[in-house]
């Protein structure tokens, strides 16, 4: 049990936290809380996709007379890295979207609560 | 030369319209609108070439930059793709069309940013079908995404918040998808559908592998709206502008449906589809039948035109989720026909509550008389053929993407599906002989107006709104007698040999 802890705890650590931004996105009330819910998803997923790629002591994909060419375990992936730019910016982007678009309901209804929003809708 | 690059052409076409249309609506407004008729008029040329190609020489493939697959990104037109994508160019271009007069009116002052947006959205569509990428693929998801949330937005006074919910649930859809996709790339090392295609066999039984698939299954389920994650649909697709709705309500939920079975039948090794992960494909066809049953029942209870056609794509998402999972021929030809009919069927019915709006100012079912046939008798025709191609009455093109569906499941004794699209069938006839019944027969008289009496002004909608909605309800005659000549020459090709 502790062996697996100690192996796996960067995940154990991001199951963890995108539960909890699962949970604020679904279960809780105001909208800026949901934001913030899937903001930590987001970060989560760009997360574990490094988690992934990264190996204990390994060195960037350049010939390093140090490590030879024997052993491709000591060399890094690079891809992950660089596709989570790219995540990355979507996941701003998004964001940005999203509170444009709280920017656009609190003028409209000036109010962020769901329940009072789905009153006032009415 | 265009040819072996219309996979990239396509969704570059759109990209660089969308881009180039501010410019041009900073100069002139109304150029803005033939831009985006232009450039997607353009795009459907690409496709229709791509298409011809494909099928006379099998799949192009073009690698970006020349870098040669795995390494580089790969861009693939095969008959499945090339056939989703000429259906995506053609709608957008009636939709682009049509859509002048009804923007002008639902949405004025926002033309340009409509016009821009439509454009991304469709390059984002285009790209998902054209990349032969699984993480391309979510790049260009989230471009559609976010065009659409965008789309949704510009709409009336609550479309502000549909668009939010549909942007919480688009997120947590696309995330489940990356999430899927690291979990596969962990376990093969590449990113190349084809690639992946042939590692699959080496490492599909590791629960990593089976975890990514399912979390991508979900993904692309949450963005098709099945059953029972279609939350954000109804809201999103009722407060949108009625040419958004025409846009994204047929062809969005296509594309993601495409990927379910890009996925599921070009990624994963069929021997073990045929086996474990049936349980999968099993779970989405009892979804699909539940949103099937689920969708008619709510369609029933609405009083807006639109709404209730939101809830019927619900239930029309579930028609292609069952041929997805009974995985015979016989299913994969039901559901891609059925796609093809209900993009068609829905962006024609989409644009008859347009003109309702434009004529009427609204598109309540209740407030509807027979005053209707009179004032409008197009639009009413043209309602009453696309209801009844929705039924799914033979000529009409919608009835033979079900009967492809019904002979699956009886080839495979799946009784439940059966029932599924029978019961669905007799309720698709409730719900729309209900707005027929208003249209034709009984003569109303609500709030003491006495219609009978009243001098009916014949009041049709513009041409260039009429014209694509006939044009689209003639369609569907043409497609339900060419439905033949469709299966053989453009469906069977794209059937993955192990079916």
């Amino acid at each position: 049990m502790l062996e697996f802890i100690q192996g796996y705890y960067a995940y154990i650590f991001l199951a963890t936290a995108f539960t909890i931004g699962l949970y604020g996105m679904m279960v809780k009330q105001n909208l800026m809380k949901k934001v913030l819910g899937m903001s930590i998803v987001a970060a989560t997923t760009i997360m574990f996709w490094i988690v992934g790629a990264y190996k204990e002591g390994a060195g960037v994909t350049v010939l390093d007379p140090r490590f030879g060419v024997e052993d491709p375990g000591m060399y890094l992936n690079p891809l992950p890295h660089t596709l989570m730019l790219t995540a990355i910016v979507v996941a701003v982007v998004t964001l940005g979207v999203a509170l444009a678009l709280l920017i656009g309901i609190y003028r409209e209804y000036k109010t962020l609560d769901e329940p009072t929003l789905l009153e006032r809708m009415k | 030369m265009i040819s072996s690059q219309a996979p990239i052409l396509i969704p570059m076409t759109f990209l660089f319209a969308a881009m180039l249309i501010p410019l041009v609506g900073a100069v002139n407004r109304a150029a803005a609108h033939l831009t985006a008729v232009l450039g997607s008029a353009l795009a459907l040329y690409f496709s229709v070439i791509g298409m011809q190609t494909t099928l006379a020489q099998g799949r192009i493939s073009y690698h970006i930059a020349g870098w040669m697959p795995p390494i580089g990104i790969e861009f693939v037109m095969d008959p499945l793709s090339a056939f989703i994508c000429a259906l995506l160019c053609g709608v957008t271009f009636i939709v682009m069309v049509f859509g002048k007069r009804s923007v002008e009116y639902e949405i004025p002052q926002k033309e340009i940013a409509f016009y821009s947006l439509s454009m991304l959205l469709l390059g984002g569509l285009a790209g998902m079908v054209m990349t032969g990428d699984l993480f391309n693929l979510y790049v260009y998801l989230e471009i559609a995404a976010l065009a659409g949330y965008a789309l949704v937005a510009i709409g009336d006074k609550r479309a502000v918040v549909s668009a939010f919910r549909y942007l919480v649930m688009g997120t947590v859809g696309a995330t489940f998808y990356l999430l899927g996709v690291a979990l596969i790339f962990i376990s093969t090392g590449t990113l190349n559908m084809a690639d992946i295609a042939q590692l699959m066999p080496m490492v599909q039984d590791s629960p990593a592998v089976i975890v990514g698939l399912v979390l991508i299954v979900l993904g692309t389920a949450l963005k098709m709206a099945l059953f029972p994650m279609h939350a954000w649909l109804p809201d999103a697709y009722t407060h949108a502008s009625t040419t958004a709705t025409a846009l994204i309500a047929p062809i969005g939920t296509k594309v993601s449906a495409y990927v379910l079975f890009r996925v599921l039948f070009f990624v994963v090794d069929p021997d073990h589809l045929r086996t474990e992960l049936l349980n999968l494909l099993q779970i989405i066809g009892y979804l699909g039948a539940a949103g099937i049953i689920w969708g008619s029942i709510m369609a029933i209870c609405q009083s807006e035109l639109k709404r209730m056609l939101a809830y019927s794509s619900v239930a029309q998402v579930g028609y292609i989720a069952v041929g997805i999972s009974l995985a015979s021929p016989l299913g994969f030809i039901g559901a891609i026909l059925h796609a093809l009919n209900h993009a068609v069927m829905k962006c024609c019915l989409f644009f008859i509550s347009g003109n309702m709006r434009l004529r009427l100012g609204h598109s309540m079912i209740p407030q509807m008389t027979n005053g209707l046939r009179k004032s409008m008798p197009w639009t009413s025709a043209a309602f009453t053929l696309a209801a009844i191609s929705m039924i799914g009455l033979p000529p009409t093109a919608g009835f033979f993407g079900k009967w492809y569906l019904a002979l699956g499941a009886i080839e495979q004794s799946h009784w439940i599906f059966l029932s599924a699209l029978l019961i669905s069938t007799i309720l698709n006839v409730a719900y729309f002989f209900r707005v027929m019944e208003r249209m034709y027969l009984k003569p109303q008289e609500p709030e003491g107006v006495d219609y009978s009496e009243q001098t009916i002004v014949r009041n049709e909608a513009p041409a260039s709104m009429l014209v694509p909605t006939l044009f689209l309800a003639l369609s569907l005659l043409v497609l339900g007698f060419a439905n033949a000549w469709i299966v053989t020459n453009l469906i069977v090709p794209m059937i993955p040999g192990w079916l």
